[in-house]
């Protein structure tokens, strides 16, 4: 059911203020969002003053940076740092996105960095993405056949049907389209949320698939599919400029199809 | 507390298996609701007068009083489909179930107020 105010201690004060030091000529002010599951305290906005002459280019640059020589108590995920991961996911300046991919350059004003919206918050920017996780294994994302594979080779697909898969299979589940759908929002213990739905998408559409009608009846439900009502926000947040919206109406249009 | 296995809430009670006859109705009402709104609309804007005789008359032509008949029925069948929606939405637990049924029992009663209305001035 969807809530609409936060609980008590979820109202977020104002943090601490580090600035930057005294030579520094060309700084930009990140206030970025602070939250310890062990001090009992609400969460804050602490605000870093960064001297960008001495910082790499991308937002991730900035949190390593402040983690490293400003505040080593920052928590973040990060791993690879060139957008193939997902683990950077957050929301920067209003949008979902990676921060390793997210130049501070385009963004005008104060840097505001909060965890993915709407999860519960493990510490500072680290949501817990175990139900997101669940989603994804339910919907069961490997091959399923009832043909044996060749004894002597690989199942073969043809160069068109590969072609299919373009748009979905290069997914990284950073989960910034699930975490950016109202719908999710509201009903995420039940609705499925674009990322785990372009991924069931992606085994239906795969030629070597022989469990499309299991997937499709699988999907079938007033809340796993259609809580989607075409919001576009996935579209807009993908930092892999996927479209998961298509791919849910893609299987929204199979379901008629078989019935028609 | 519950020590259910996250694979377990998120497969939930399974797939209900129904939800294709709900969107397809929703956009099939759409469609139909386009020329028959825009009908009846440009009909009344294209009214000479208001009076209760000429409108009854209006009415009482066949075409009029069906086309009518069908924009009631479709119109109160697309309300209860779209409000169903923004309920399963925003409501939860025994407010939606009673919230649905207070739904379906009015889109139906209305519907059954207006082609009553219709036939008794069309007759």
């Amino acid at each position: 059911m969807a809530e609409f105010s936060l609980p008590a201690n979820s109202i977020v004060k104002k943090g601490r203020i580090f600035e930057a030091p005294a030579t520094a000529k060309n700084t930009k002010r990140f206030k970025i969002y602070r939250y310890n599951p062990d001090d009992g305290q609400n969460p804050s906005v602490d605000t870093y003053d960064i001297d960008l002459d001495t910082c790499g280019p991308m937002v991730l640059d900035a949190l390593i940076k402040i983690k490293n020589e400003i505040d080593p108590t920052l928590t973040f995920r990060r791993s690879c740092r060139e957008g193939i991961c997902g683990s950077c996911s957050m929301n920067i300046d209003g949008m979902n996105t990676l921060a390793c991919i997210k130049a501070i350059e385009d963004i005008k004003g104060d840097v505001k960095i909060y965890p993915l919206p709407h999860l519960d918050v493990v510490k500072d920017l680290v949501p817990d993405l175990t139900n997101f996780y669940a989603q994804y294994a339910s919907i069961q994302p490997w091959i399923q056949t009832d043909t044996p594979p060749p004894p002597d080779r690989e199942r073969l697909q043809s160069k068109e049907d590969r072609e299919k898969l373009e748009g979905l299979e290069e997914c990284i589940l950073c989960a910034c389209c699930s975490t950016s759908c109202p719908s999710y929002w509201w009903n995420s213990d039940r609705y499925l949320g674009p990322a785990a739905l372009l991924a069931a998408y992606r085994w239906i559409a795969d030629s070597r698939d022989e469990a499309t009608g299991e997937r499709l009846d699988e999907l079938e439900d007033p809340f796993k599919l259609y809580r989607c009502h075409t919001i576009m926000n996935c579209t807009n947040a993908c930092p892999k400029n996927l479209n998961p919206a298509k791919a849910i109406a893609e299987i929204k249009k199979l379901i008629v199809k078989r019935r028609n | 507390m519950s020590l259910r296995t996250p694979l377990s809430n998120a497969k939930g009670l399974g797939s209900a298996k129904e939800g294709a006859h709900h969107w397809w109705a929703q956009r099939l009402t759409s469609i139909a609701l386009v020329p028959l709104t825009i009908w009846l609309a440009f009909t009344i804007a294209s009214f000479g007068e208001f009076s209760y005789d000429a409108v009854i008359v209006w009415m009482q032509s066949p075409l009029v009083s069906v086309a009518l008949a069908l924009l009631v029925v479709t119109m109160f069948y697309h309300v209860q489909l779209g409000v169903q929606v923004i309920i399963e939405d925003y409501v939860g637990g025994w407010r939606k179930v009673a919230s649905l049924i207070a739904l379906n029992f009015a889109c139906i009663a209305l519907t059954f107020m207006g082609l009553f209305s219709i036939i008794k001035v069309s007759l």
